[in-house]
């Protein structure tokens, strides 16, 4: 495969849990230790710019690890800063949508920032388009789907986000400015499906488009 | 050398020191304080910060020290630069400063060897990476609602290149509110020391010119209110100046 450049270049900044379906699947842990209670505020994560790559490109793992969680998702890309938003205002700030594959190492607590888990170089395919918000449309309406090597692995769709685009933009734009041309992704799901080193991975979201890429193992010791 | 960046007549000026606290511009000019505006010393790529560094810090949150570095990042929305304001949220209880080291890169580097990562580093600064528990919440904790906040992590005044440090783990760390002492650490007792942190996160990540380290705070910290003059100071790096601002004063039209 031949790598392209990513849609996106600005900040790129993700959220756990900002579907129903995790939170259910979470259950019970929630309400125990170490997090003692859901979480009130939307749980954000920063992709710093080494992460991000386009499609084509082969994403090789840190040292000693073989397997990765995909997490698709889409992510809003701001036409304009966004500060202190409210919901009806949020529509105007957004220039449009991009398909990301937002990858993690697979880890069970999200008590401490999962910068290993997430942060390392590549762990950020994104789609090669920016898709006006007008071509899409509702995001509610929007399915993504997840294959490695040809199979479909996993399925999932936007219509069950806790906060939908307006709320999470609004709850986030409180205390921190999303500048132009700064993506936020709409959530990865609770323990999305990973791909082996050596897969090609493929995510696809209705109308905003797709990204693929390779999966290699990290060299060396961890 | 120290080099600083400012905004002044219409243009970001790379400066050094100059003769009765003005700073100097490149074509010689010195420009007195009061009448330009400090800008982060470096144009800052991707910054990490250090939770529980200090061993006399984390007993006083009542953790014990991390095996491994408790690592988050922040955004570029966060950094201010010296002399500049702070807001307090009119709902907040408790805001505390940090005071740390910031370890700027020079070099990238990607599964950097501890003995060749200071090789790595372009120099130092200061930080004030303030935090406001009320946010606090047990999710990839320190959260960003605490932690990354609009311009509530100042850095500069300088960036001090790596030369002039003799030994970057061994400078006095002071705090000071109002004048008054209130916090006094020495970077000699980070439990991850620079080498280890940057071996540590170039082991996963590549490491940039521009990327800063945050390398944590000792104890001693207090609530800060609107009206309060907070001063980091490190040893030879510098003091970076900050003032708490309440809310009707941040988004008052200027």
């Amino acid at each position: 495969m031949e790598a392209h450049e990513p849609a996106i270049s600005g900040a790129v900044y993700g959220v756990i849990l900002n579907d129903r379906d995790s939170l259910e699947r979470m259950g019970a842990a929630l309400a125990d230790a170490p997090y003692k209670g859901a979480p009130k505020a939307p749980v954000l994560y920063i992709k710093p710019a080494g992460t991000l790559v386009g499609r084509g490109t082969v994403v090789r793992l840190p040292a000693g690890e073989s397997a990765v969680e995909v997490g698709a998702t889409v992510g809003i890309v701001f036409g304009q800063g966004a500060a202190r938003l409210a919901p009806e205002a949020v529509p105007a700030a957004i220039a449009g949508y991009v398909v990301v594959a937002d990858l993690s190492l697979p880890h069970a607590s999200y008590y401490r920032p999962a910068i290993r888990e997430k942060c390392f170089d590549g762990a950020c395919p994104v789609g090669s388009r920016v898709v006006p918000a007008a071509e899409v449309g509702d995001l509610a309406a929007v399915s993504l789907r997840t294959y490695v090597d040809g199979s479909l692995v996993q399925t999932r769709s936007l219509a069950d986000l806790l906060r939908d685009v307006p709320t999470l933009v609004a709850d986030v734009s409180e205390f921190m400015t999303l500048r132009r041309g700064d993506t936020l992704l709409v959530g990865v799901i609770w323990q999305a499906a990973q791909a082996r080193a050596g897969s090609r991975v493929r995510v696809e979201a209705d109308r905003v488009g797709s990204v693929e890429f390779e999966i290699a193992a990290g060299e060396g010791a961890a | 050398m120290r080099f600083g960046r400012i905004a002044w007549q219409g243009a970001i000026h790379e400066v050094t020191p100059g003769a009765d606290g003005r700073v100097r511009l490149a074509d010689g000019r010195e420009i007195a304080e009061g009448r330009f505006t400090w800008l982060p010393p470096v144009e800052v790529g991707t910054v990490f910060a250090l939770g529980l560094n200090y061993a006399d810090h984390a007993r006083e949150l009542a953790f014990k020290a991390p095996e491994t570095p408790l690592v988050f990042l922040k955004g570029a929305n966060a950094i201010t630069g010296h002399k500049a304001f702070s807001r307090r949220p009119a709902d907040a209880t408790y805001m505390h400063y940090e005071c740390e080291l910031a370890v700027v890169i020079g070099k990238t580097g990607y599964r950097i060897a501890k003995e060749d990562a200071m090789e790595h580093v372009a120099g130092y600064s200061v930080a004030n990476d303030y935090a406001i528990r009320d946010y606090l919440e047990n999710y990839y904790r320190p959260n960003l609602r605490v932690k990354n906040r609009d311009a509530c992590t100042p850095l500069g005044p300088w960036l001090v290149t790596r030369d002039e440090i003799a030994d970057p783990m061994k400078l006095a760390l002071t705090t000071r509110v109002n004048g008054k002492t209130t916090q006094q650490g020495t970077t000699a007792d980070m439990i991850f020391d620079i080498p280890t942190l940057i071996a540590y996160l170039s082991s996963f990540m590549t490491l940039n010119p521009g990327d800063v380290i945050l390398t944590g705070t000792p104890e001693g910290l207090a609530d800060v209110k609107a009206g309060d003059v907070v001063e980091t100071e490190i040893e030879g790096v510098g003091c970076l100046i900050n003032t708490i601002v309440d809310d009707q004063t941040w988004f008052a039209n200027a």
